[in-house]
């Protein structure tokens, strides 16, 4: 047993809804008991989701613990296959299904015989895996299972495009500016004359997935979830994949220097340079190279910060910091910590010291020790930077509703470089405004003291009024005082009691 | 299973059962509003990642501001035994009591030491012996749980701590109050009986652990919410308590109904309740002008259904439907009696009462009847919102203060803030966004 306040990543069905819903007309069903539905307001709160989220439960309550699921879980699939007519549904187990230890498969091959949608049983081990394993799992059992199908029946499409064409692996639902970073690869893709095969599985179709085969290769923009899925297409299809990280001006033209190589390997009349094209873009497009030689970012020489998130955006942003903008890491961390070497490698050379944990608790102390100038965190170290006076910006998943911006904002390819600039320099500005503040003794400006017009303070307060008064939140505290007040000069009142406080509630409509 | 008539026309009210395929909290939340009420507890959940993933994400902020609970995160280990349970809890509850020293630790298993079959209860007591600190074990899971019931759960366990008289003395009547409610709540109806001449002997829970009331076969017990049957039985069978069984104080309607009640036990003739409800009915008139005769349709999870529906249908509403998790007939007897006698006064028919619903086939009714407000869960709101049906999340009825006269006020404000709000959009521009995406989508 742990002691366990918060957790960075979730429980492995999280990750297996995640891919699933993000499927068009895929349909997930849980094995859970009543309130483990909780990813459908997540779903629709952080994503303000305009559609009912793909997934269902089938109940395991105290009768499925006496007698098994038995036709439950049948029964509910077929029935979803007859109300949604999904082209997939994914059959979820949960942490209490896991050791039910009921046969699952058995209920699917039950259901596919019965149901027109396909069936599939989600392989993903409740206390071996977290949310972002399993969703890379997920992904490729999809598209295991529907490439296999169509070999089977003869869909499969191998025949490669006329044109250069890619597929984007790993973008998902709920994905820390997931939409954004989409956007703006695939335009810098059709910038370089390469369109895109599919998408997947954001708003992808399964039937698409059957000429996932006919790209010339596959690009995984994280690193967390698409890997697998692009492992699986090398060995099955031959096809080559890019697993570089697009962040930052360097990676990202390092990224492109790939794809030019991996072109370059098919056999066509042209030969394929984009060097012209990463240079102006680096240079014109992207204003952070430039926008960290201006004066004003003289500022952030020698300034210290501490890196920590995924792997993907800690790693990435430690190297923007160091190599693009000059700024020191201290330390930088990675909740992965079943990708922890990768890490490693990755930030080795740019930081004097790595730390690689998921208990949060480990991550304030380590920041306390080191003072940083500025975080760049999850959600959690923004609240631990409060709690310590210390900008940050957030860089990665855990997040909040405002991480989720009506705006554009990708952190992927040159548009990102300059959204990744305008975070990091804001943080600092902010850090150093506080610290000028500090010197010179707060914000020039006269404290208010009171908002009444008349300062005549007739009334008499009792202690337990007072008491009530206290438990009133700040921020509405005065506005109930002066409303109380002007109830209880009306009733020619001198003394407030709770009573009258009450009644003054009551009578103002407050 | 879809209806043909909107409203049925019996004389008696009914009761249906779907399927229970239906979105709820899980009763773990309780923790949220509990450890905060019981200032010197520790509130300790036994279960698994998922638990804890659902705690952090539903509650948001809180979890921040260093909260007085946390998660036993189960692991492999513990599920195939290969650690000793009780060790391992001693060791965790050890190093609370030696970081927060709470005046109690309550235990809250959840659906994953069920089915290992934990035995909490008897760790506890030898638990409790060792490190000194009082351990209140609660099953508030979802296999036989939703949402609020899990405040039930850790009541009825708790009605087990309350001590009983030392001294004998003469016999006299006294009244405890059942339910978590904040405490200027508590405060406002403390008042409000005080006003009738009755003095409150206790609440349960009480503000800190250390001064839960006396319970004994003198003591009349009255519940706050609809969702308190567990401890209701409790106080009754345990206990010995004589339960007063009212409507709830919800509304100004059940709150006169309520402290009528508690004085016709304590034989109190009660004043001045006719001049205080229509006041209070005249205080809000803006606002029950707003949603006269319009429908309202409660989707159903959090049990306050019946309560709530009673309340708007004195407002002049026409409540579709009304659905609840769970219903205890025998311990809401009153309130369902106060909700038929309020259907007649205002010549609108029964609602449908649907006990454990079905959300998808309840989605099928709402598009048939297109309510003027649908009182749903989060997961189905901005959906629902998107189809051009008006929702409140039934959540916020659960957090906001609606008990007693003084908070009538507070319950409209949510009830007609969806209208209100969507009636401002609606003049902002007749052909934008929403109803574009509405009429292309099907409910």
């Amino acid at each position: 047993m742990k002691l366990a306040y918060w957790m960075y990543a979730g429980p492995a069905h999280i990750g297996t809804l995640r891919v699933a819903s993000s499927f068009k007309n895929v349909h997930a069903i849980m094995h859970a008991p009543l309130g483990d539905d909780y990813f459908n307001v997540m779903r629709s709160m952080l994503e303000r989701e305009r559609d009912f989220t793909p997934v269902t439960a089938s109940i395991v309550d105290r009768h499925v613990l006496a007698r098994g699921s038995q036709e439950k879980v049948v029964e509910n699939i077929v029935r979803k296959d007859k109300e949604e007519k999904p082209d997939l549904i994914v059959l979820t187990p949960t942490c209490t299904s896991s050791i039910l230890q009921e046969d699952l498969q058995n209920f699917v091959d039950r259901a596919t015989a019965e149901s027109e949608a396909n069936v599939l049983l989600a392989d993903v081990n409740h206390y071996r895996v977290n949310e972002l394993q399993a969703a890379d799992r997920t992904l490729e059992q999809i598209i295991r299972f529907c490439l296999e199908k169509a070999e089977r029946i003869g869909t499969i499409d191998t025949q490669k495009t006329e044109k250069p064409s890619v597929n984007l692996l790993g973008f998902f639902t709920l994905g820390f500016h997931h939409t954004h970073d989409c956007r703006e690869l695939c335009s810098l893709l059709e910038d370089l004359g390469i369109s895109v095969n599919a998408i997947v599985p954001e708003g992808g179709k399964i039937e698409t997935l059957s000429k996932l085969p006919k790209a010339w290769f596959n690009l995984v923009p994280y690193r967390e979830v698409g890997l697998m899925s692009a492992e699986y297409l090398k060995e099955k299809y031959d096809m080559p994949y890019v697993s570089r990280i697009p962040m930052g001006v360097v990676d990202t033209s390092e990224m492109i220097k790939e794809i030019q190589h991996i072109l370059n390997n098919f056999e066509t009349e042209k030969e394929f340079d984009f060097s012209a094209y990463i240079k102006n873009q680096s240079q014109f497009v992207s204003q952070a190279s430039w926008f960290s030689r201006s004066i004003d970012c003289q500022n952030l020489t020698n300034k210290k910060a501490v890196v920590f998130g995924d792997s993907t955006h800690a790693a990435a942003i430690t190297k923007v910091l160091v190599r693009e903008m000059g700024i020191g890491v201290s330390c930088a961390g990675t909740y992965c910590t079943h990708d922890a070497d990768w890490f490693r490698e990755q930030v080795q050379g740019y930081v004097d010291e790595v730390f690689i944990t998921d208990d949060h608790t480990q991550v304030g102390d380590m920041i306390a020790r080191l003072e940083p100038s500025a975080i760049f965190g999850t959600q959690m170290e923004r609240h631990i930077g409060k709690r310590l006076d210390i900008p940050c910006g957030v860089i990665s998943a855990p997040v909040h509703i405002q991480n989720f911006p009506l705006g554009y904002r990708p952190f992927l390819g040159y548009e990102g470089s300059n959204q990744i600039a305008d975070l990091v320099y804001n943080s600092f500005s902010l850090g150093m405004e506080d610290h000028l503040l500090e010197i010179f003794g707060g914000h020039d400006t006269k404290e208010v003291i009171t908002k009444a017009l008349s300062t005549e303070d007739s009334f008499k307060w009792t202690v337990d009024a007072q008491k009530e008064l206290n438990k009133i939140p700040g921020f509405v505290r005065g506005k109930i005082k002066r409303n109380t007040e002007k109830f209880a000069r009306e009733q020619g009142v001198n003394t407030i009691s709770i009573e009258i406080m009450y009644a003054a509630k009551e009578a103002v409509g407050a | 299973m879809t209806l043909t008539t909107p409203l049925s026309t019996q004389k008696d009210l009914s009761f249906e059962c779907e399927t229970g395929n239906y979105h709820t909290f899980c009763p773990i939340s309780c923790v949220s509003w509990l450890y905060q009420k019981i200032e010197d507890s520790f509130f300790l959940v036994i279960g698994t990642k998922t638990c804890g993933y659902f705690l952090q994400n539903a509650l948001g902020v809180m979890i921040f501001a260093e909260p007085r609970y946390a998660m036993a995160e189960l692991e492999e280990e513990d599920i195939s035994a290969q650690l000793n349970d009780y060790q391992e809890l001693k060791r965790l509850c050890f190093q609370i009591k030696q970081d927060r020293n709470p005046s109690v630790i309550v235990w809250i298993g959840t659906c994953t030491t069920e089915i290992i079959k934990m035995d909490l209860e008897g760790m506890a007591n030898r638990l409790e012996q060792e490190i000194g600190v009082p351990i209140v074990v609660a099953r508030a899971n979802g296999l036989d749980y939703a949402f609020t019931q899990g405040e039930d759960t850790v009541l009825a366990a708790m009605a087990h701590r309350c001590p009983t008289q030392r001294v004998k003395k003469k016999k006299e009547k006294s009244l405890v109050l059942f339910g978590s409610l904040p405490s200027p709540v508590t405060t406002q109806l403390t008042l409000e009986l005080k006003k009738q001449g009755i003095e409150i002997a206790g609440w349960l829970p009480s503000q800190r652990y250390s001064d839960l009331p006396v319970l004994d076969s003198d003591v009349y017990v009255c519940g706050v919410n609809p969702f308190l049957s567990r401890t209701a039985t409790t106080l009754m069978r345990r206990r010995k308590c004589k339960l007063i069984s009212a409507p709830f104080p919800i509304g100004p309607d059940g709150t006169r109904a309520w402290i009528e009640k508690i004085c016709s036990v304590f034989e109190v003739e009660p004043k001045g309740l006719d001049e205080r409800e229509s006041a209070i009915w005249n205080s809000v008139e803006d606002y029950v002008s707003l949603i006269k005769g319009k429908s309202v349709f409660f989707m159903g999870d959090n049990l306050l259904e019946v309560s709530l529906a009673r309340f708007l249908i004195k407002c002049g509403m026409i409540v579709y439907e009304v659905g609840i998790p769970y219903m205890d007939r025998r311990y809401q007897l009153a309130e369902l009696e106060l909700l038929k006698k309020t259907c007649e006064e205002k010549g609108v028919p029964f609602p449908r009462i649907v006990e454990k619903p079905d959300n998808y086939n309840q989605i099928q009714r709402i598009r048939e009847l297109k309510p003027d407000l649908a009182i749903t869960g989060m997961a189905h709101a901005n959906p629902l919102e998107a189809r051009g049906i008006n929702t409140k999340w039934s959540v916020e009825f659960t957090f906001a203060q609606i008990h007693g006269f003084t908070n009538t006020k507070d319950i409209l404000e949510l009830v007609t803030r969806p209208l209100r709000r969507n009636a401002k959009l609606e003049q902002v521009g007749q052909t934008q966004h929403i109803k574009l995406a509405m009429d292309e989508n099907k409910v």
